[in-house]
């Protein structure tokens, strides 16, 4: 082989298309300014810019990813023809890969072209690329087929090789010795994210020009969208973390301004408002972190360097935990982790499409994947793998239960999908923090598909009968929307993890590593909690569908309830008051929102993206099967294909075979097919209670009035409106009541109730967190340091003479002060 | 004492800028502002030739005539608002432009 | 050598006296007149520096152009041109406080870094020759850029300029 004794030199040649990915983001800021600057003259046809832009990139990173895959087998390859001289048995191995890459090398670029040809014909009918997608799915396995892993897969085995990260950088300015740099580092991680970031902002421009066609601000929203883009892609190469910062702001920035979209409404713009500040609350430990970091790396932004310094126990432990907890609060605002998820559900007042692309698959993964990125850090600083249980890890497993408990009592179905985008960034933060890295991501890249596919159904519901509200506006949109049904359904299975969908895999991966990993099983906890949130999982969105899909179709009839559904057995009869906020209000900016009477099937440009992502929600699971366990019989060159490909391998990522300072070994789970069938049986059974409980109407419906125990949930059901009046009346008043007092209020105005079995415990649970937690402590502190500073404010007042000179004089004199400290001082 | 040193500029330089920021936070007439801005300006340039000569580049002149420009343009301008104010209120004292009041 | 000295201290000792005065009299006009000695001063001091073409610039934009201007404001805005009344404001003592601070703390280091340092140190012949070629030189070379941005500036103040105290 003749690659063989150059690469043993060291000299593994990425390709030019890695080389260069630097464009990809430069092609979308571009994009950004091209619509702005003429995409008015173009009218509806400024959209092009933006779907041509995003479809080169996505060529792009496809390219990308393919000539990864060479990159990753010629940096083995060299690895092993480098112990060719100790060891002589791998020779025979280094060709086989060669052929196994060729092959590979081709089906990829089939694979890539398949997914082309589906979205550049999106005139063809529905079928069309449905087939596609299911051709897709039979060739899927063999396509991201990989070369073997040494040994048995998930056995620490592996050959200890490096993959260098491709980086390309630029001297931004020089300040003294600091240099501040400008560059990408493209890693597997980096790779990966690209792929899924291009892909759905793709699928999410091509879906928006059916879904915001007509908007008054038409240009702007597909600016934003490309702006938006081009920051997540650069923040996931980012070489520094300067960089990294910078375009994490970049892209809080655009999500504020694609929530208040329809700022017009005093919601939405408050919506807009709470995710950015709520963001800048995380950002402040962004900043302090990394600023931490900086110092105790040696004056150094570069990740490579302070991941490395981080591993190799250069930098104290001190250190490390300071600067992890610290960008842990910032995971915690920008990925939705509890107490600061508050903004999440609130966000869901911008456009669908905005909420797919935003709130589902890239932007609230940006915490999830800045821990990724940084995880020597993490890794050392909160020692992962260790014997005690971590910050990451618990904040993780909190948010898996409480945003699936939260989600049971929402009637907006784009908020039961926040709240579960909230439940399984946990899974995500939690797989981290037990040290499952892998899983983690993985995780991430098939919540993405199969997400963004349900947040784009709901979106093509809520197009059809203008409406985001379940109870009062849906219900029986099968029959209206059978394809839309579908591919929800199958997002839906992703989601709850059935065999073989892609959420199967990647949360049991998650689940085996928490039962598995860590110390001496330290984290077994968080099995059970993963568990649980697995059935919690199944059982709302049983419900969710249900009211979306099945039982009789109670839209139609803007703004009164109807009494037809009245009379069923569900709960949601005393809550169709208190959910008429916020409704309609998306359906207001819809130019043609009268025009039909029942709702119909989308158009293509709407159904063809929920074709592709329900096709790579089945399929996605298999890029990381592993082949371990009672899956070992599974063919070796397809199993672990993702860890293979996307797992950084170097001193910049915890080692697989050598302690780290903290002493613990990064170690991958292996496949227990206990864990997989319980979590499936817990998803199967949390599906049957739910269809038990709403399709047939079993169950002890209306126990709230009767029961007292079920009667106290119920009035914490109900609670919402209390408290929010609650708040504004202790603090603009300062009156509270007894909370006796306010309970005999509420029992007045119960209506009817019910909380029981499974759906009792999380609602009750759901309520409690919901009002409680979130509502009182959360808002409360928000509101409180508000009304704190409005009183300091009001002290401070005199003191502003309106005298700009006045001002200036203080100013001065207090500047010429410290000068003169400084130079006696010094 | 036979030799022209730096500090005598940078000293010089200091007096008008120590009078210049005096006038601007202590002057109520916005004429006499613009005025003390003027003679600030003048200061940094006296610095900037004083410089220019110590290290023998030209680069200091170059800027003095820059600065000179801008001080040129931010005369014109202020003065405009002056008028303004003066049209607006019949007088051109600072201490009652004061909307700023919280 | 010596009498480049003298005159230094003698234009700087005028500068000084009318820097101070020019914040200090109670007659705007007066003010104005004060200005022109320290622009004059300025000017001189530029001579001093061998930068006579800047010496020329300052004379005809600052003593010509900007004087006047400041003239014409007065004289728009009608102050009155007898004692005027008090023309510093309550808080003076603020800015009084911050100017002589300023200024010791100026001095003070200026003396501690700079000390005895002679002004042309380095290279005394190269900044003689032909200074007036040097500036245009430099500005037609290297700082065209900053020069064309500067002309653009000018263009902008004017243009502001007639728009803000237009009467209409």
């Amino acid at each position: 082989m003749f690659g063989a004794a150059e690469a043993a030199a060291g000299a593994v040649e990425p390709g030019f298309l890695l080389e260069n990915a630097y464009v990809v983001p430069l092609v979308m800021a571009a994009s950004f300014a091209l619509t702005l600057a003429i995409g008015k003259r173009l009218g509806k046809h400024a959209s092009w810019i933006g779907i041509v832009s995003i479809g080169f990139c996505f060529l792009f990173a496809v390219g990308v990813n393919v000539q990864w895959y060479g990159y990753v087998h010629d940096s083995e390859h060299a690895a092993e023809s480098h112990s060719e001289d100790s060891e002589e048995s791998h020779g025979e191995d280094t060709e086989d890969h060669a052929e196994d890459e060729d092959e590979a090398h081709a089906e990829d670029g089939d694979e890539a072209h398949a997914e082309e040809g589906a979205l550049v014909l999106p005139a063809a009918e529905g079928i069309g690329p449905m087939v596609d997608g299911e051709s897709a799915s039979a060739r899927g396995p063999p396509t991201v087929a990989a070369v073997a892993e040494e040994g048995e897969g998930g056995e620490d085995g592996h050959a200890e090789y490096t993959i260098e990260p491709v980086t390309k950088s630029v001297t931004w300015w020089t300040n003294g010795t600091v240099e501040f740099e400008v560059g990408m580092l493209l890693d597997g991680m980096a790779v990966m994210m690209l792929f899924v970031v291009t892909l759905i902002s793709l699928l999410v421009h091509v879906f928006s020009t059916d879904y915001v066609a007509g908007d008054r601000r038409y240009t702007h929203y597909f600016a934003f969208l490309s702006l938006f883009s081009a920051a997540m892609l650069g923040f996931v190469m980012s070489q520094n973390t300067l960089q990294l910062i910078t375009l994490w702001e970049l892209v809080g920035v655009c999500s504020f301004a694609l929530i208040g979209h329809w700022w017009e409404e005093k919601p939405n713009s408050d919506a807009a408002l709470k995710a950015f500040l709520t963001n800048r609350v995380g950002d402040v430990g962004l900043l302090v972190g990394m600023i931490i970091l900086f110092f105790a790396a040696g004056q150094t932004f570069d990740i490579i360097e302070i991941n490395t310094l981080a591993n190799s126990g250069d930098i104290t432990h001190t250190a490390l935990l300071v600067a992890s907890l610290c960008l842990l609060a910032a995971v915690m605002s920008k990925s939705g982790q509890f107490i600061l998820h508050t903004w999440l559900p609130d966000a869901m007042a911008g456009p669908t499409p905005v909420s797919a692309l935003i709130h589902a698959a890239t932007m609230v993964v940006a915490g999830v994947y800045m821990v990724a990125r940084m995880y020597g850090v993490f890794w050392n600083g909160l020692v992962i793998g260790g014997s005690s249980v971590n910050a990451l890890a618990v904040v993780g497993g909190l948010t898996v239960l409480g945003g699936a408990g939260l989600a049971f009592v929402q009637s907006d179905i784009k908020k039961v999908l926040a709240y579960s985008t909230v439940s399984q960034l946990g899974y995500m933060v939690m797989a981290l923090g037990v040290g499952a890295w892998t899983a983690a991501l993985f995780h991430l890249f098939t919540h993405a598909f199969f997400k963004a596919g349900l947040f784009l159904g709901s979106g093509s519901v809520a197009h059809a009968v203008h409406s985001f509200d379940m109870k009062k506006d849906m219900g029986g949109m099968k029959q209206f929307m059978p394809k839309t049904f579908w591919t929800f359904v199958i997002c839906t299975a992703a989601l709850i993890g059935i065999f073989p969908f892609a959420g199967f895999w990647s949360k049991d991966e998650i689940l085996a590593g928490a039962s598995q990993l860590g110390g001496d099983g330290s984290y077994t906890a968080f099995l059970v909690v993963g568990s649980i949130g697995a059935l919690m999982t199944a059982a709302y969105m049983t419900r969710c569908i249900y009211l979306t899909f099945f039982g009789e179709f109670r839209g139609g009839h803007h703004g009164e309830v109807s009494h037809g559904t009245e009379d069923h057995p569900v709960e949601e009869d005393h809550l169709a008051a208190d959910s008429g906020h916020g409704d309609d209000l998306e359906a207001a900016h819809d130019p043609h929102a009268d025009d039909h009477g029942l709702p119909h099937e989308s158009g293509p440009r709407i159904l063809v993206p929920l074709y592709i992502l329900a096709g790579l929600a089945i399929v996605a699971g298999f890029a990381n099967v592993p082949n371990s366990g009672a899956l070992s019989w599974w063919p070796e060159d397809f199993a672990l294909v993702f860890e293979h490909l996307f797992e950084p391998r170097g001193g910049y990522f915890p080692s697989l075979t050598e302690a780290g300072p903290t002493g613990a070994v990064f170690a991958h789970p292996k496949f227990d097919i206990v864990i997989a069938l319980s979590s499936t049986l817990l998803g199967l059974l949390g599906i049957g209670l739910a269809y038990a409980w709403y399709f047939k109407g079993l169950g002890p419906h209306g126990i709230t009035r009767r029961n007292r125990l079920a009667g106290v949930g119920h009035r914490i059901l109900v609670n919402k409106y209390y408290f929010d009046h609650l708040y504004t009346g202790i603090i603009a008043g300062g009156v509270k009541g007894p909370v006796a007092r306010a309970t005999n209020w509420f029992n007045k105005h119960i209506l009817d109730g019910v909380v029981d079995g499974v759906g009792k415990g999380a609602v009750v649970g759901g309520r409690f967190v919901y009002e409680t937690i979130d509502q009182k402590v959360v808002d409360g502190a928000v509101n409180g340091s508000g009304y704190a500073a409005e009183g300091g404010g009001q002290v401070f007042r005199i003191m502003q003479t309106g005298k700009v000179q006045q001002y200036g004089a203080i100013l001065f004199a207090a500047t010429v002060v410290l000068a003169g400290v400084f130079i006696v001082v010094i | 004492m036979d030799d022209l040193m730096l500090n005598q500029f940078l000293l010089l330089s200091a007096i008008l800028f120590s009078a210049g920021v005096y006038g601007v936070l202590a002057k109520r007439n916005a004429v006499i502002v613009l005025m003390s801005i003027e003679l600030i300006l003048n200061a940094v340039n006296i610095n900037l030739v004083a410089f220019g000569a110590h290290n023998g580049t030209i680069a200091g002149s170059v800027f003095a005539l820059f600065v000179i420009a801008v001080a040129a343009a931010e005369v014109g301008v202020g003065l405009a608002i002056v008028l303004l104010i003066y049209r607006n209120r019949k007088s051109v004292d600072l201490d009652e432009v004061a909307q700023m009041k919280g | 050598m010596v009498a480049q000295n003298i005159f230094f201290y003698v234009i700087a000792a005028v500068m000084a006296f009318s820097a101070i005065r020019v914040v200090t009299v109670k007659n705007v006009v007066h003010a104005a007149m004060y200005l022109v000695l320290v622009l004059a001063g300025v000017a001189a001091q530029y001579v001093l520096l061998a930068s006579e073409f800047l010496a020329a610039t300052q004379v005809l934009v600052y003593i010509g152009a900007i004087v006047v201007l400041v003239l014409f404001g007065v004289m728009l805005t009608r102050a009155k041109l007898g004692e005027d009344v008090n023309l510093t404001n309550d808080y003076w003592y603020v800015g009084a406080f911050t100017g002589v601070i300023l200024f010791v703390l100026l001095a003070v280091s200026l003396l501690d870094h700079f000390g005895d340092e002679p002004l042309d140190q380095a290279n005394a012949e190269t900044q003689i020759v032909g200074n007036t070629e040097q500036v245009s030189d430099a500005i037609f070379g290297t700082y065209v850029v900053p020069f064309e941005a500067v002309s653009v500036l000018l263009l902008a103040a004017l243009v502001g300029a007639i728009v803000l105290a237009r009467k209409d």
